[in-house]
């Protein structure tokens, strides 16, 4: 079902006037509101009332995740905080969140694209939604909420963990369509398997897995072990949260809301656009957001964009499943962790530098973080308390700074093996980015 | 009155505490007491030997996390409440022994424990004090 078929399935030649119309307001609310915007126009000569053109936008500048960090927190807001009704936010790469913000239009605005997403996975108002992604600062909970509110559905903000609850609850309140991590579906399968309960058996029609890369291979394992259709969804709290993409019930790569944002794949060495059908760095512009816009924002994301016309009728551009990064982030249960907070929290605990290693594993379906840290003079200790000490301290910094639970290990020296001299800091043996493109 | 012990971190996996003592055994150094402390992942390996210093250099160039730790050495005559003395005076003293273990010599006719504790010097005073019969470091090294 197409939630607004007036923009998703909108005539490509209209859907690019309407791009252009609001690429060149969001421009003249950027210079106007942003100092950050305005003195990067000034300093390129760029009048945002000379872009007539789509294709021009390729000369205009990119936002960087650096840029958002510089201006932490609120500085890149184009809206007064009177106007703004939500903050969320994600971890940065040095312990400096990426918060964004969210006005009144902002927030309808995510709630619109969110019932698209959830459109298409076949969501109506007779519909029972568990949301079982973390409510919070993380834009996964309510993201999902406002959309499944949006159609009339009736949600269950269960939000993450206690699986043997969200199993209870999947059974008895007859849930049609679940929200989660595709590792975090995948886990409650198991846990149902061992409690004796059947999913196959419930009322489980379709489901909207995201904020994790995962692989065709997972998808139909969990098709077949939920017994319901697997739907991938894109989102990313820089752009809005869950709702910048989503795929249709044809499963052929993931529809981008472009009324709202628009897409480019770029080189992400030489920063040129790339054409249709190459892979590339996703970029976002956001064309409508008041509290929060980003002109060419960077995700780091590596992806391709197929324009060919899907059979659902959307005329919507469609991306591919996410097919790696750019940079070394990695995403924990749907956490975005990047290896030098890591490496931030060992240096202000042992006062040197650690050789560490990060290793990401996948097991029953969930990730595990564990921490090897190669024990070194200068932290060893004769006494098992004070060592199992320090392995807690590790323990418990790493869960306040990342929002995840990590296991250390102490190892011996030149454990971990280095190349070169140089020691490759993460181990990631989940192979979550699929081997094969699609759609 | 002080006592060299080397401390070694080892990973709790097969023949770690096997190379540690063919690398001293080849160095012709002697175990005169050892004791492990392990959890599920890792253990410290505590050692008495026959020549402390050389022993720390040999483990350390092995690229072993080895380092010196000041512990007491007591000969406590070998009979049912020999030991209970010594820990009786330092308990009074409120003195916190953070590990201890024994073991006995080639007489036989004493047994000998090491002592780590918070308070070294304090710990030495009380005992001598009392007319516990404290060895020196290099008496150890010969046992």
């Amino acid at each position: 079902m197409i939630w607004n078929p007036e923009y998703e399935s909108m005539p490509r030649r209209e859907l690019e006037a309407l791009q252009l119309e609001r690429l060149r307001r969001l421009l003249a609310r950027l210079a106007e509101r942003v100092p950050f915007y305005r003195e990067r126009f000034a300093a390129q000569k760029i009048t945002p009332e000379k872009i007539r053109d789509l294709a021009q936008l390729q000369e205009l500048p990119f936002t960087t995740k650096d840029d958002l960090r510089e201006n932490y927190p609120f500085g890149l807001f184009a809206a007064p905080m009177d106007e703004v009704v939500r903050i969320h936010a994600s971890s940065g790469t040095t312990g400096k969140m990426t918060v964004v913000g969210y006005t009144k239009n902002d927030v309808a605005i995510w709630a619109e694209v969110m019932a698209r997403t959830l459109s298409c996975a076949g969501a109506t108002a007779k519909d029972v939604i568990q949301v079982a992604y973390g409510y919070g600062l993380f834009t996964g909970g309510l993201g999902v909420h406002y959309g499944a509110e949006r159609i009339g559905a009736t949600v269950v903000p269960i939000s993450g963990g206690n699986t043997k609850r969200q199993l209870t609850v999947m059974r008895d309140f007859g849930t049609t369509i679940l929200a989660c991590t595709p590792s975090y579906a995948l886990y409650m399968a198991e846990t149902a398997r061992e409690e004796g309960m059947d999913l196959r058996g419930l009322r489980l029609k379709a489901g909207v897995f995201g904020a994790e890369p995962w692989s065709e291979e997972m998808r139909r394992e969990i098709q077949e072990k939920l017994g319901l259709l697997a739907i991938d969804i894109y989102g990313l709290s820089e752009i809005i949260g869950p709702g910048v993409a989503s795929e249709c019930e044809c499963q052929n790569g993931l529809h981008v809301n472009e009324d709202h944002f628009l897409v480019e794949v770029i080189d992400p060495v030489t920063g040129q656009r790339l054409p249709y059908g190459e892979k590339g760095e996703l970029v976002f512009t956001t064309l409508t957001k008041e509290a929060f816009p980003l002109l060419r924002y960077r995700t780091r994301d590596i992806g391709i964009l197929y324009p060919e016309p899907c059979p659902c009728g959307r005329t919507l551009i469609r991306m591919s499943r996410i097919l790696g990064r750019t940079d070394d982030m990695l995403i924990i249960r749907g956490v975005n962790v990047f290896p030098s907070q890591i490496e931030a929290v060992l240096l202000a605990i042992g006062g040197v530098e650690p050789h560490y290693q990060i290793i990401v594993d996948r097991e029953r379906n969930l990730d595990e973080l564990e921490i090897w840290v190669e024990v070194s003079e200068g932290i060893f200790s004769d006494e098992v308390k004070r060592l199992e000490e320090l392995e807690r301290k590790i323990r418990v910094e790493i869960e306040s700074t990342l929002g995840i639970h990590a296991r250390v290990k102490l190892v011996e020296p030149k454990t971990i093996a280095r190349r070169e001299g140089k020691a490759k800091r993460v181990i990631d043996r989940r192979e979550v980015y699929a081997v094969r493109p699609g759609p | 009155m002080k006592v060299k012990q080397i401390s070694v971190f080892l990973e709790n996996k097969s023949g770690r505490l096997a190379k540690v003592a063919r690398v001293l055994g080849e160095q012709g150094i002697n175990i005169r007491a050892l004791s492990i402390a392990d959890t599920t992942d890792f253990g410290i390996l505590r050692l008495i030997v026959s020549d402390p210093d050389r022993a720390l250099a040999t483990l350390k160039a092995e690229g072993m996390t080895v380092s010196p730790t000041e512990v007491i050495a007591v000969r406590i005559p070998d009979r049912p409440g020999g030991l209970a003395g010594a820990l009786g005076l330092l308990e009074e003293a409120g003195i916190n022994i953070e590990y201890m273990y024994a073991f006995v010599t080639k007489a036989a006719d004493d047994a000998v424990v090491v002592f780590r504790v918070e308070d070294l010097d304090r710990a030495i005073s009380i005992l001598a004090e009392k007319g516990i019969n404290l060895l020196a470091g290099e008496e150890v090294y010969r046992l």
